[in-house]
């Protein structure tokens, strides 16, 4: 699902930056919501969104052992501008929208976007 | 290659730059973007263990021809059971680090999962060492 689709079913913005033609170069596979970043870290992703309502430099961190390609803050939470920055040197994409976690994901799911698979598949 | 790290335990906020930068070394050596997640996945679990439980400490992270070795050391309370330390939901975090995204219990278990081996050696009162390899 390219991301662009993503920031409009979620209804989204984005907050590094990118253009919609930016966004529909995103190719996204996969997903997945929490707010936990050791659960985060325990689910292999590939080509991932990850939906979250933490917003400490942490999630950022996380992301970027994970390669995921971008992040989307629910429940209408702003980071700080320091951990927008992060994200934008580690060339990643962040959004935000005003759906809590499990509408977010709901909405996403049914749209056929799917989660990922468990780490001990590696 | 051979990088050294010293783990700031106070300041949670520049937690995982010791992976960060690793990683961007990995990746400049060309290693297989597969073995550089798991050693970044792994590396950055262990290295917020140094700082939630240890309070800070040393990484040492090596690559050779065969494999690469992370060593984290600190001088915290140790772990009291380590089988126990290995299930996956256990943990001894505070709420203060549950807020703050970790300490879901899943620390120790998410390094195995991501390495070929790991090795604790722990003292109660004295402090951990935990060592990560990952082959090439």
């Amino acid at each position: 699902m390219l991301l662009s689709e993503i920031k409009d079913i979620v209804k989204a913005e984005v907050l590094t930056g990118e253009s919609e033609n930016d966004l529909r170069n995103i190719d996204i596979h996969n997903a997945c919501g929490s707010d936990m970043m050791s659960d985060v870290l325990a689910f292999v992703k590939d080509q991932a969104l990850l939906l979250t309502g933490l917003i400490n430099a942490q999630v950022i961190r996380t992301a970027e052992m994970m390669d995921i390609l971008a992040i989307c803050f629910v429940r209408g939470k702003t980071p700080p501008e320091s951990v927008i920055e992060l994200a934008k040197d580690l060339g990643m994409v962040v959004l935000r929208t005003e759906y809590p976690m499990y509408v977010a994901c709901g909405e996403l799911y049914v749209k056929g976007l799917e989660g990922g698979k468990n780490a001990k598949a590696l | 290659m051979l990088k050294h790290y010293n783990i700031d335990g106070q300041d949670f906020s520049i937690a995982g730059e010791a992976s960060s930068d690793f990683k961007r070394r990995l990746k400049k050596l060309g290693i297989s973007p597969d073995v550089i997640r798991r050693v970044a996945i792994a590396m950055y679990e262990a290295e917020i263990n140094t700082i939630i439980h240890g309070g800070g400490g040393e990484c040492d992270a090596e690559v050779s021809n065969d494999k690469i070795t992370v060593t984290f050391t600190d001088h915290g309370p140790g772990i009291k059971d380590i089988d126990l330390a290995m299930q996956e939901g256990y943990s001894t975090a505070t709420e203060q680090i549950r807020e703050l995204g970790f300490g879901a219990g899943m620390g120790l278990p998410n390094i195995k999962n991501y390495t070929d081996d790991m090795e604790i050696e722990t003292e109660v009162g004295k402090g951990t060492v935990v060592r990560l390899i990952v082959k090439l």
